[in-house]
């Protein structure tokens, strides 16, 4: 399985981007570029909100359960409320009557806050393209999207892989371009 | 008791009652909507019959009008019995306080085909929104942007 | 609309208080929104909100030909997808009057109760973590992951399979499927005891549940409740039982009953439903006979004009199909009778009275799933 090499490279001492010298008097000196270290604790313990509205929730649960596990990759804390949560695992079926709630969760997250659509649904409506008229075609059409997981419903694997695909994209973060995602979104501006 | 001993003892109670006898699984009777809690009342309290279990309500678009089905089932005999009811101009008669699980299902009913029931408690909208227009479950609802037209 | 009261003792004002539970909450199991009425913390009045994962289905049939219809089916009760599945293809089957081979009755009872099973566990994982007990999910997931292997083998997807069509199954079993079957019975025959050690008999766990949430036998009916939640008040409701489909009418179990009507035997009806589940897979799983996965059948079946109706014991209870045809290759109009629809209407009686942290313990011992009640 690709998730295990992955673990073997990602061993946190081999990627922690600064150098630690031994003070000597019991702490330590970090040496290193701040944008990197910032990025690299960031992208390291990525709360999700728990946000599951149909099939994909379960293969969401089963992530974080015993055998997938992806407290590995530092995300198990699961929030309840937005406010606390770093990233929103979109796993389910938008529909108009919830897409204003998506949107105000999104709003509720402090910055900076990442998006994984998680299955056909979230990504282009999935089974549900054609003939339904309550279902949004894929959640960027309400917010920003940075990781999108094929599948009806996807494998823990295939969540598991986007997770780590968006910490890859955290840690390419500048701070000092920082921007709010959302910012001209709604006028169509992308990226 | 079986569906002949059943069709003897409903048409007994009323008149105007027509049986169904064509491409149905189950007895079917068509009952005028003003009998309609008549017959539901019978139907429940009536000791032979005893159909205390609603366990479907459907609201059909027949073209020309509209209509419910109701399935209902004994729970002391396991008989069932399946009654038609149609209206003309979109309003029925509730039978919420006759069979409480109707009172989440007419809701349903009045949301997406629009069948207006007089008596109900609390007729709203249950999925869609408030400010929905139209019904989608009617033949005649169109969506140009999101339903393909064949 | 909020009332305002003026006590005449005191002179204090008491005022009727709204609060809002959802459509995002963690003890939803879904998108659920409940608009609950209090006084204090007790519970006045509890408003279910739908449509929050209404994704038209019913529509989206009079559109697709019957067989194109089964694999949206998955998607309304996705844990028991396969269950959804055989009501459909039996719906199918029995109007066009196609007899399916032997084979494909038995194995289709064989998944029917795995996917039970996998239901129950889930569901008592997460009531146990709604309750307060985190444990549980884990160790119910550790299961749960061993049927999905089976599942992912056999049907080729984990959750939602789409391995039934009418006339049959869309492929034969894998060569493992016996082996691996009666492996996990092996495996689980252990740790289902396991479950009751852990959280049954606890003290904390039992006076959160019993004597909340009483249902009485008439109050069910009447509202056709249905199920294991019908079952926890006495009701005999199994529709595996009483109009027997697929392999239903050779297998011996036994239907749970119990008479509390409260939660806790709403728990412990699903409880015990494992073991039978259990036993209906021994029964089987030597037994399946030899021949042929599917009775060969036309690419879009027209059904004769007339009004067909199928029902089948989902994990949550029964599960409708009614279909009105006009002789077309898609249904005139198809209605699914889902379990959660019927049982979350009586959740307004039923936690009248009670506190708003019982009001979680009821609904996960209802069992809801946010799809199937909005289809």
């Amino acid at each position: 399985m690709g998730v295990k090499s992955d673990m073997k490279n990602k061993n946190n001492q081999d990627t922690f981007p600064g150098q630690v010298i031994p003070g000597g008097n019991g702490g330590n000196i970090v040496v290193g570029v701040l944008d990197q270290i910032i990025n690299w604790s960031r992208s390291n313990s990525l709360w999700p909100l728990y946000f599951g509205t149909s099939c994909c929730a379960i293969e969401m649960m089963q992530t974080g359960a015993a055998r997938h596990d992806w407290s590995r990759f530092g995300m198990e804390v699961a929030r309840p409320t937005p406010r606390q949560a770093d990233v929103i695992v979109i796993a389910g079926t938008i529909t108009n009557k919830m897409a204003p709630v998506l949107r105000k969760l999104y709003d509720q997250m402090a910055e900076p806050k990442y998006v994984v659509a998680m299955g056909a649904c979230a990504v282009s409506g999935g089974p549900f393209y054609y003939n339904s008229y309550s279902v949004v075609r894929g959640a960027d059409h309400i917010i920003p999207v940075d990781v999108y997981v094929p599948g009806c419903p996807p494998r823990p694997e295939s969540l598991l892989d986007a997770m780590i695909k968006l910490q890859e994209k955290i840690k390419t973060f500048h701070n000092s371009k920082r921007k709010n995602p959302i910012e001209g979104f709604d006028e169509g501006k992308v990226g | 008791m079986t569906n002949s001993e059943l069709q003897v003892l409903v048409s007994s109670w009323m008149d105007d009652l027509e049986f169904i006898d064509e491409g149905v699984q189950y007895l079917t009777v068509t009952v005028p909507k003003e009998n309609l809690r008549d017959l539901m009342f019978k139907l429940r309290d009536d000791s032979e019959a005893a159909f205390d279990y609603m366990f479907s309500l459907t609201a059909v678009d027949w073209g020309k009008n509209r209509g419910m089905v109701y399935h209902l089932e004994s729970t002391k005999y396991r008989h069932i019995i399946v009654v038609h009811v149609n209206t003309e101009d979109e309003t029925l008669d509730t039978i919420s306080d006759i069979y409480p699980t109707a009172i989440l299902n007419e809701r349903e009913a009045y949301d997406l085909m629009g069948i207006k029931f007089t008596g109900h408690p609390d007729l709203r909208r249950l999925f869609l929104q408030d400010d929905w227009v139209g019904h989608p479950l009617r033949k005649d609802y169109v969506d140009e942007a999101n339903m393909i037209v064949k | 609309m909020t009332t305002t009261e003026i006590d005449n003792k005191t002179g204090l004002v008491t005022q009727e208080y709204k609060i809002n539970m959802g459509p995002q909450h963690p003890a939803a199991h879904g998108v659920l929104r409940l608009v609950l009425t209090l006084d204090g913390e007790i519970i006045e009045k509890v408003d279910p909100d739908l449509g929050y994962i209404h994704r038209g289905i019913e529509k989206m049939t009079e559109r697709d030909t019957y067989k194109q219809i089964v694999h949206l089916t998955d998607r309304l009760d996705y844990l028991s997808s396969h269950i959804n599945n055989e009501a459909v293809c039996l719906a199918v089957e029995n109007a066009l009057e196609i007899e399916v081979p032997d084979r494909v009755k038995v194995i289709r009872t064989i998944i029917a109760e795995l996917t039970r099973l996998a239901s129950h566990q889930l569901w008592w994982g997460v009531m146990g973590m709604d309750i307060g007990a985190l444990t549980t999910f884990m160790y119910a997931f550790r299961d749960r992951e061993l049927i999905n292997d089976i599942m992912e083998e056999t049907c080729g997807t984990r959750l939602t399979m789409n391995y039934n069509k009418p006339g049959g199954l869309m492929f034969d079993i894998h060569p493992n499927f016996q082996k691996r079957v009666k492996e996990f019975i092996k495996h689980f025959k252990v740790s289902l005891p396991e479950y009751n050690t852990l959280l049954s008999g606890n003290v904390i766990f039992k006076k959160r549940l019993q004597g909340i949430g009483y249902m009485s036998k008439e109050d069910a009916i009447a509202y056709g409740v249905s199920g294991p939640s019908a079952r926890g008040s006495n009701i005999s409701c199994d529709v595996r039982k009483i109009h027997p489909y697929s392999a239903y009418d050779r297998v011996d179990f036994n239907e749970i009953l119990m008479e509390g009507g409260d939660s806790y035997d709403r728990y412990m009806v699903r409880m015990k439903e494992m073991e039978e589940s259990m036993k209906i897979i021994e029964q089987l799983v030597d037994n399946i006979p030899e021949g042929d996965f599917e009775t060969k059948t036309a690419a879009v079946l027209k059904l004769p004009k007339g009004e067909y109706y199928q029902k089948v014991e989902s994990a949550r209870g029964e599960f409708g199909v009614f279909i009105v045809s006009d002789g077309k290759k898609s249904p005139y109009r198809m209605k699914f009778r889902s379990p959660g629809f019927a049982n979350l209407s009586i959740l307004d009686k039923i936690s009248r009275g009670h506190k708003i942290a019982d009001l979680v313990a009821i609904m996960s011992s209802l069992d809801f799933v946010i799809p199937d009640i909005d289809r």
